[in-house]
């Protein structure tokens, strides 16, 4: 199901799957999204609506909230093992390049009278290529796990989730999640202390 | 003197009004308040007690407004110098190296001494993002933005000149190790090489950590264009001449133009904790890798000069002087930058504080103690190890000045510039009085700048023209070509730092916003009492100015 969503969203061919929830002009429910006034509202919230069961579901706040993490029930992100293996080889990669130049293509060139192979010299550009890899894995590892880029989202929609990245702090819940139902998610919303619960359109 | 209640005594303490141990006689409210000499406090880090979306609203505002006529006088003389220098880096790419003042002997001058000089200040940047980061100091949040941004114009001016000193620029392209008929490659045994890699990683890793900080930036003020558009509240272009008059253009909306280039860079960030939760994870694997990295750049250049068998080059402590010294340049440039930038654009002053000044005024005469004991160690290091061609290049290469001796240095007058520049002007940063005020710390900045330029030239320049064969000794005369591209480089980067300036955001709005004590989700719960957690809540409704002191620990 999610898969064929996240294919969906990127590639407009594929039909995205019939919509469980329907708004009154006709258009596909995205989720709902509440407002809360400070970072601690709104972790407080986090752990309420963790509690309830719900998977598909985000805080929204203009700074990373110390401890978000665990108020929502994340998981640790695997990007720093694909850092280290992208930096890895990277590394192996300097190592090949300036080992199969010197020691295997172009040997006949001594320099100081030391093995064409020797390490010793490699280090600094092993080093080099290692972390010139490892720092693409991160940031494009971090955009590809994020979903991003993309080019536009339905949260976006809604003219008060702009602030989102300015002072408010918002909790989208998403119809697609197991848990959800327009009335009850509305009310858990509303007793964590969320304000200006608003249901969000999909435009297509 | 009339006696306060305790209560309000330990209210103003709490505020980082008020020294802590009673009785001591330190002024109270000094400066704006940022600095208090007890260590159990901690200095606000944003002041005028604002709200998250004050702190958006002004540095937005930057990027926002119209220019200012500072800036409009500022770019206009800026630009031009660029251009100017851009006209001599293309006359002496036309002509020939032979338009520097370079002979036999001294075959590297101002090209590597602004090379070195450039990349050096390229230095602090990285090292406020990275290994300030892993100290978790949160103060750094008011300036790395910047100091990012000016690290990578620092390094852009950087790689300007070993790409043209190779001559046939034409050519420069053999620097990498790309295949070509003529079955060559380059040699890896050599540092040059070394440093090819090592500028290059450095200038993308440092583009990449850059870009990624403002990810979330962007991605606010794109929503702030796009909320303006859809309101209907956009105005038209329009540009204040100096005369006063406005040249309005209605056929452009800047907010227009802004939501979708904003848009474009902020590659769709939703501002989702999910996606905060990796792009921490992110940020911090970039700072790790960065510190090392930072270390390893300035190291290698100095491979550049230490691998070789010149007296003066030839030396054991080049990597950390080096490294010392690039920070101390570094900084002195952010100063230098910063400083005139508190006084024009507005409510800069609370974002960057004296607080964070004096952090800095520190740290420059930490790392101005080092490199004063490199410049002492390297002639311990000649007289210790009994080298004559060591000690005569200190000696009668640099120090001696020809009125005391007929073996004196021609360019004692260069050294003696830099010491007292990098030596001896930092010392006053021992005043506590002179290291809090602005005026001092912006004028020993721009010596040191002066100085860490005079040092690359005291040791490519002097340690080169009398070599071994004084048949061969040379002075050297810098060319109109040569000053015409070190000016037109300082003009380039002074171009792009205020373009920066003016369209990117000059601040890390989120990570002010999250070293604020009012982003602490277990300490501040605001004025209401919905959802307040007694377990949570150490001091609820309390003034958030207080609440920087009462947990020391916030966002990070």
């Amino acid at each position: 199901m999610s898969i064929v969503q996240t294919v969906a969203d990127y590639l407009p061919i594929v039909p995205k799957p019939r919509p469980k929830y329907v708004t009154e002009n006709g258009k596909r429910v995205h989720g709902l999204i509440a407002e809360y006034d400070t970072p601690a509202d709104v972790y407080h919230a986090a752990e309420k609506i963790r509690d309830a069961g719900y998977k598909k579901w985000d805080v929204h706040s203009p700074f990373p909230i110390h401890g978000i993490e665990e108020a929502m029930g994340v998981k640790r992100t695997i990007l720093p093992y694909i850092v280290f293996k992208v930096g890895l080889g990277g590394a192996f990669g300097g190592w090949l390049l300036q080992y199969w130049i010197t020691a295997v293509d172009y040997t006949g060139f001594t320099v100081q009278g030391k093995p064409y192979g020797a390490w010793e010299p490699f280090t600094m550009i092993i080093f080099e290529l290692g972390v010139l890899h490892a720092a693409f894995a991160a940031l494009i590892g971090m955009l590809m796990l994020n979903g991003l880029p993309r080019w536009n989202h339905p949260l976006f929609s809604s003219d008060r989730f702009l602030g989102t990245s300015q002072g408010k702090f918002m909790i989208g819940i998403e119809a697609t999640d197991k848990s959800f139902d327009p009335e009850a998610s509305r009310a858990l919303l509303e007793s964590t202390g969320g304000n200006d619960i608003e249901i969000i359109e999909d435009d297509d | 003197m009339s006696a306060l209640h305790p209560d309000q005594v330990t209210a103003e303490r709490l505020a980082g009004l008020r020294p802590g141990a009673a009785g001591r006689d330190v002024d109270m409210g000094l400066g704006d308040g940022t600095l208090t000499e007890d260590p159990a406090l901690e200095s606000p880090l944003v002041l005028g007690d604002r709200s998250f979306d004050e702190v958006t609203d002004i540095v937005c505002g930057y990027a926002e407004n119209p220019a200012p006529k500072w800036w409009l006088i500022a770019f206009g003389i800026a630009s031009p110098i660029a251009g100017l220098g851009t006209l001599f880096i293309l006359y002496m790419i036309i002509t020939g190296v032979g338009t520097w003042g370079l002979n036999n002997q001294v075959d590297w001058a101002w090209d590597i001494t602004n090379f070195v000089f450039w990349i050096g200040i390229g230095h602090a940047g990285t090292l406020i993002s990275a290994i300030l980061c892993l100290l978790k100091q949160k103060w750094r949040t008011a300036v790395n933005r910047s100091a990012e941004a000016m690290t990578i114009f620092a390094v852009i001016c950087a790689g300007i000149f070993p790409g043209i000193h190779v001559g046939r620029v034409w050519f420069a392209w053999f620097l990498f190790p790309i295949p070509n008929y003529n079955w060559i490659w380059p040699n890896f045994r050599s540092p040059l090489l070394w440093d090819v890699f090592a500028v290059s990683t450095y200038a993308t890793v440092s583009a990449l950590f850059w870009y990624m900080g403002m990810i979330p930036d962007l991605a606010t003020l794109r929503d702030r264009a796009d909320a303006r558009l859809r309101k209907g509240i956009s105005k038209p272009f329009s540009l204040e001449l100096p005369t006063g008059h406005f040249v309005v253009i209605d056929a452009i909306t800047p907010d227009k133009i802004r939501a979708f280039v904003y848009g474009l860079l902020s590659l769709g960030w939703r501002a989702s904790s999910r996606h905060w939760h990796r792009y921490e994870a992110a940020y911090l694997i970039l700072a790790g890798i960065s510190t090392p990295l930072v270390l390893s750049v300035h190291s290698i250049v100095s491979f550049d000069f230490a691998t070789s068998v010149l007296p003066g080059w030839h030396t054991t402590i080049f990597p950390p002087y080096f490294v010392a010294g690039a920070i101390f340049g570094g900084f002195a440039m952010v100063l230098l930058l910063l400083i005139p930038l508190r006084q024009v654009m507005p409510n800069f002053k609370d974002l960057l504080t004296l607080r964070h000044l004096e952090n800095m005024a520190k740290i420059i005469l930490l790392t101005g103690m080092m490199v004063g004991f490199a410049y002492g160690m390297e002639f311990f290091i000649a007289w210790y190890g009994a080298n004559e061609y060591e000690a005569f290049v200190f000696t009668n290469n640099r120090a001696l000045p020809t009125w005391i001796s007929d073996k004196g240095a021609p360019y004692w007058w260069a050294y003696w510039a830099m010491i007292s520049c990098n030596v001896l002007s930092p010392q006053v940063f021992w005043f506590r009085k002179l290291r809090q005020n602005p005026l001092v710390i912006w004028i020993v900045a721009l010596f040191v700048t002066i100085g860490m330029w005079f040092e690359r030239f005291v040791i490519i320049v002097t340690s080169l023209h009398r070599a071994f064969l004084p048949g061969e000794w040379h002075m050297f005369f810098p060319t109109l070509t040569d000053i015409g591209i070190f000016v037109g480089s300082i003009g380039i980067f002074a171009t792009l730092f205020l373009l920066f300036v003016k369209f990117l955001p000059t601040f890390a709005m989120a990570e002010l916003k999250a070293v604020m004590p009012a982003a602490d989700p277990h300490g501040h719960h605001g004025d209401h009492q919905t959802g307040h957690d007694p377990q949570h809540g150490i001091a609820g409704g309390a003034d958030q100015k207080h609440q920087g002191t009462a947990n020391a620990e916030g966002g990070h």
